[in-house]
């Protein structure tokens, strides 16, 4: 045999021109994973950022020191014992002002509390370190603390907890809690869950079930759907500024049913806004269920002599159900999150009374937030990661509602 | 026998009449359901009327307003509604500035993340990597304004220097915007990547092409108009995004070109002019709805453009 030298080095070529390929190839699916992990990256950093700040050294100077006030800690102490303080450490008339509000005996304990936080204890925070700058360096913190704000104490405070969850909002960053917000947000999803909800499986239905698709309107009303679905938050809060606020006032400022204050600002607005707002997107969720639902199912109910409503009615919304469900949730759990049509809508950003009906003037979650989080001060930061971590939490819920409904709804299909 | 045969004649024609008669019958309470579902859908018409209308009527009375004149509103660059200057470009400046700096970050990675997913990742570290990138987009838009202020804001200071860098800059609002955005568009690239054909790539495979060149000149190119389109939607929402910029951005208009300092976006501005309580008939009432109509019309043909973009793909593979 001959050997061929020509072959050898095209076939060198080729190896050496194969490695080289096969390098790039690992670079760049190197480069491609690490791109995915860097939004996994992200998301740790975001959480950590809320859960580092929700929890903090914060330096806080008292009027009296609650440790002076009685050998006990406060919260163990009796309703008569804490009464008894108050009538030591107040000044007589601010006493019997107090005693006249509601009798004094009567209250409850952590109103007592509260009444000898506010009056005696007075405690105000002055600087508030986050828990990694603690651990960083501590030392300097305490040096920095003794010699700006020598009364001060350093305390440290998780801000989300039990109180936080069920105090109402407050001017005091020491004391604030986020109830109001919460129960702003449950009447202003309650309301657009109830407007959304009907109005979307309807459409979804008509357009899944009755409409032709070949007249120029149904097509019409798919296209404008879609494109709904892609306009700015913002947008519809403009629109729900001009129409249910303004425009539509007598009817949702409550004017029309005998409210005096007639402000159309209230809860019924933006949760009317909002129901528009998640709209599109909760059609289109439960238009791809209903189409899911197969078409034997139909046939079979049409040739029992069932009506067309009847066939929708009986058999294809409880199949479609499960799906149409799991759309809502992921839809509504947008508009818990939603913040600036709210915003453009009115929503007030301080009040500390929880909403009473469809007219109250209210205060949601995602606004608390907002606002705490454009405070200079750094306790509102603190005071925002909880209100963040709350947000978080609740959409993790529902979402997880949702991804179990899905994970129960294939299983019957499988 | 007589009496049967009878009887079965009797069973016919009342079957026939019975037929007959629900032929015939109007069904009013089908006709009303029927009617009340298509008003349902007629309510998402009505709401885009609804946002023409008013934002359309409203922008009249603002440019019907003498000291508002539509080119200078588009051309000159101060925004100052209390000295009666009304330049939007400072304004679209900054909305454009972020709405690059988010797709610096979302567009690379956003596809670079849809080629792992769809042509390079197992089973299994698919079922964990998605999960976690559909997290990433169901965080409220506030909860990131937050984090660009508490953590990208320090980071970038910490970086470039603190007298470089504002507390309040379109960076910083930018650059959280785009790892926001990433989740959307790397989901609706990979869709568009995974409606490429099978055949193509084996083709590809058995021609001796390596897993890069097949993903890059095969299925890349393939899938170029779902791309497009997933990248248009991602610029149509950072255009829209309002609670990043309203936090992180700065508030007060400023035509400037440094990254590093505040200015206020489109979005920005409507979010700090309505929230306090803003009198009805003001300019600065009607400017919102002006720069809102700006916004809505920018956003809807991206959008539409896009969709057009997906329909072609869906129309070549499925």
């Amino acid at each position: 045999m001959i050997s061929d030298p020509f072959a050898a080095t095209e076939h060198n070529r080729v190896a050496s021109g194969l490695s080289r390929r096969h390098r790039t190839g690992k670079i760049w699916q190197a480069i491609f994973f690490s791109a995915t992990v860097i939004g996994l990256v992200a998301l740790v950093a975001l959480l950590w950022t809320v859960l580092d700040k929700s929890f903090s050294y914060v330096a806080i100077e008292y009027k009296v020191d609650p440790a002076t006030l009685s050998s006990k800690p406060l919260q163990e102490l009796t309703n008569a014992e804490l009464v008894n303080l108050l009538e030591a450490n107040l000044s007589k008339n601010r006493f019997r002002t107090l005693d006249r509000k509601q009798t004094l005996t009567e209250r409850t304990h952590a109103d007592l509390l509260t009444l000898i936080y506010d009056n005696i204890v007075e405690p105000r925070a002055l600087a508030s370190y986050s828990m990694s700058q603690w651990i960083a360096s501590s030392q300097e913190i305490r040096a920095e603390v003794a010699e700006k704000y020598p009364d001060a104490k350093l305390e440290f405070r998780a801000w989300i907890n039990g109180d936080f969850l069920i105090d109402p909002l407050s001017g005091d960053p020491l004391l604030v809690g986020v109830r109001t917000a919460l129960m702003g947000s449950l009447f202003l999803i309650l309301i657009t869950i109830a407007v959304a909800f009907p109005v979307g499986v309807g459409s979804a239905i008509y357009l899944e079930e009755y409409a032709d698709k070949n007249k120029w309107y149904n097509r019409i009303i798919q296209t404008n759907i879609d494109n709904l679905a892609g306009v700015p938050s913002i947008v519809y809060g403009i629109l729900g500024l001009a129409i249910f606020v303004r425009t539509l006032a007598p009817l949702t400022s409550g004017a029309l049913f005998g409210n005096a204050d007639a402000n159309g600002r209230t809860i019924l607005s933006a949760g009317l806004t909002m129901a528009l707002l998640i709209l599109p997107v909760l059609i289109i969720n439960s238009q791809e269920a209903i189409r899911a639902v197969p078409n034997s199912l139909r046939q079979a109910s049409y040739g029992l002599g069932a009506t067309k409503w009847q066939t929708i009615w009986n058999h294809v919304l409880p199949q479609a159900l499960p799906g149409i469900l799991t759309g809502t949730i992921l839809a509504v759990s947008r508009a818990i999150g939603e913040t600036a049509p709210l915003i453009i809508v009115g929503a007030a950003t301080f009040i500390t009374s929880d909403p009473t009906g469809p007219f109250s003037k209210f205060t949601a979650l995602p606004i608390q937030i907002y606002n705490w989080t454009t405070r200079p001060q750094e306790v509102y930061r603190n005071i925002a990661a909880a209100g963040i971590l709350v947000l978080l939490i609740s959409l993790l819920t529902l979402n997880a509602a949702a991804i179990l409904l899905r994970n129960r709804f294939s299983r019957q299909h499988a | 026998m007589a009496s049967m045969e009878i009887t079965q004649n009797i069973n016919q024609s009342s079957a026939q009449n019975i037929s007959t008669r629900l032929r015939r019958q109007t069904r009013i309470g089908e006709n009303l359901i029927q009617g009340f579902l298509f008003l349902c859908g007629m309510i998402s018409i009505f709401t885009t009327i609804g946002i023409v209308f008013e934002l359309g009527k409203e922008s009249l009375l603002f440019f019907s307003t003498p000291e508002v004149k539509l080119i200078e509103f588009f051309t000159t660059t101060t925004w100052q509604p209390s000295i009666g200057k009304f330049g939007v470009l400072p304004l679209v400046n900054s909305t454009l500035m972020t709405t690059i700096f988010a797709m610096l970050i979302a567009l690379p990675l956003g596809l670079a993340a849809a080629i792992y997913l769809s042509e390079y990742a197992s089973h299994k570290a698919r079922s964990i990597l998605k999960p976690i990138l559909e997290i990433l987009a169901g965080i409220p838009t506030v909860v990131y304004g937050y984090f660009a202020l508490t953590f990208m804001t320090p980071l970038l200071r910490g970086i470039f220097g603190e007298d470089n860098v504002q507390i309040y800059n379109t960076l910083s609002a930018g650059l959280v915007m785009g790892i926001m955005i990433l989740p959307l568009v790397s989901s609706m690239s990979e869709d568009a990547l995974s409606a490429v054909p099978r055949s193509l790539r084996d083709a590809a495979y058995g021609l001796g092409a390596t897993r890069l060149e097949t993903a890059i000149k095969i299925v890349l190119p393939a899938a170029l108009s779902g791309i497009i389109a997933a990248f248009i939607i991602g610029i149509s929402r950072a255009i829209g995004e309002t609670m990043i910029v309203a936090v992180a951005a700065g508030s007060g208009p400023a035509f400037t070109f440094n990254p590093f300092k505040g200015a206020e976006t489109m979005t920005g501005y409507i979010a700090r002019i309505s929230g306090g309580d803003l009198a009805y008939d003001t300019p600065d009432y009607n400017s919102i709805f002006a720069i809102g109509l700006l916004l809505f019309g920018i956003t809807l043909i991206l959008n539409i453009v896009s969709r057009r973009l997906v329909a072609k793909y869906r129309e070549v593979y499925e």
